[in-house]
């Protein structure tokens, strides 16, 4: 009954063998090998030649809550909720580690007008950052939310739990539970006007151009220009998120 | 050397049960398994055709040219030829899909005009701003500001 060595080694390998032949061929049968993205949808849109994001110019944001109301408008966003939101700094002098950060409703009806401009202030309108490596896709425990093949962070609500997992992973505060769906709610970039050539509800209300919907995959896109000769930053960069929202003239006090 | 599987046949219940079990847990899979999962990722192909199956309702400045000629030149003349129509007008996409029979409802001036130009310290210093009390004289912001316009 005894076996050398050289025919224990021989039958684990075959076994080796055999349990990836197995495998693959498991994956062949169930699919789960990775499709193309460069074959259009039936309107000519193609996912794999688009990469979005947004770029933001802080000194042209002006508080007065637009893109707030387009955005609850386009996408039925539940009172008190937001997929985008305004929110003004006032920073005492050389304080950058104690700003006063204020947002009442978002900024949807605008702010209470303050005066005194003895501390610096400013508005910095957010919205979700569609990370590359997005924290709330990696914690999803059923595949409900993820990076489409053209870089929107999206959500399947007829698959969400509503477990919030993604709630508390975001670091940007950008996910919120819908109160009657009771599934997952957040910025989509919004995805149905994007991939039929128009820009986003908050994009096309903005009246100064302070935030602009950008494809970084496209050559012509001014996102290139913009990215080259202004200093931008994202937000948290040390969360490594790989953020797609690039903000110019960021004060070092926002967080 | 002496053969190893003399007893086999004690084995084959083993081996049948652990096929039925694949059997099992393949069909369970396809089963609970959504259609289209694993397409392009961790996650539902179909998911993304349902984020883009949504009603646009801001139509895009494209669609107002069309008709609005007269209005966008005045527009595009004066400081706030920046912003879309539908910035100030709300969503049109129902007026366009109309042929302009469904009427957009008048903007209510006073709190419109404000939302951009009521003095506040947080407002970048290119933008004219006004506080209310000095500035207001009793009617209302277009009767002297053309909107479409705004200089005197």
């Amino acid at each position: 009954m005894r076996k050398t060595r050289r025919e224990i080694l021989l039958s684990a390998g075959k076994y080796i063998l055999l349990t990836g032949t197995a495998a693959a061929g498991l994956e062949s049968l169930t699919g789960t090998a990775s499709a193309d993205t460069t074959t259009p949808a039936s309107d000519g849109y193609k996912m794999a030649d688009h990469w979005w994001g947004m770029t933001m110019e802080v000194d042209k944001c002006i508080g007065c809550g637009n893109c707030v109301r387009a955005c609850s408008k386009e996408n039925d966003v539940p009172e008190g909720f937001y997929r985008t939101w305004i929110e003004r700094y006032h920073v005492k002098e050389g304080d950058m580690e104690h700003p006063t950060v204020e947002s009442p409703d978002g900024g949807m009806h605008g702010f209470p007008p303050t005066s005194t401009p003895v501390d610096k202030s400013f508005f910095i309108p957010k919205l979700c950052n569609h990370c590359a490596d997005s924290p709330c896709t990696q914690v999803c425990p059923v595949g409900a939310t993820f990076v489409s093949p053209d870089g929107v962070v999206l959500v399947d609500q007829s698959y969400c739990l509503g477990c919030r997992y993604c709630v508390q992973a975001c670091p940007y505060g950008c996910r919120f539970i819908h109160p009657t769906k009771n599934v997952v709610e957040k910025c989509n970039l919004c995805y149905h006007r994007i991939t039929k050539g128009l820009t986003t509800a908050c994009c096309e209300a903005c009246p100064t151009g302070a935030r602009k919907l950008v494809d970084l995959k496209n050559p012509k896109d001014p996102v290139h220009d913009f990215l080259r000769h202004y200093k931008v930053q994202v937000l948290k960069p040390h969360m490594a998120t790989h953020a797609k929202v690039f903000y110019k003239d960021l004060d070092g006090s926002v967080r | 050397m002496r053969v190893s599987f003399q007893d086999a046949k004690h084995l084959i219940s083993l081996v049948g049960l652990f096929a039925a079990a694949v059997g099992v847990f393949v069909i369970l899979r396809a089963a609970v398994v959504p259609a289209g999962f694993g397409k392009y990722g961790h996650y539902r192909a179909g998911a993304i055709d349902d984020n883009r199956a949504r009603a646009v309702k801001f139509a895009g400045q494209g669609e107002c040219v069309y008709c609005h000629d007269a209005q966008l030149q005045v527009r595009d003349s004066g400081r706030h030829k920046t912003i879309s129509c539908e910035a100030c007008h709300g969503p049109q996409a129902k007026h366009v899909a109309s042929d302009g029979k469904e009427k957009p409802a008048k903007p209510d001036v006073i709190p419109l005009c404000l939302n951009c130009h009521e003095k506040d310290a947080a407002k970048p210093a290119f933008l004219p701003q006004v506080v209310k009390a000095d500035h207001y004289t009793g009617t209302t912001c277009s009767d002297c500001h053309q909107p479409h316009n705004p200089k005197m």
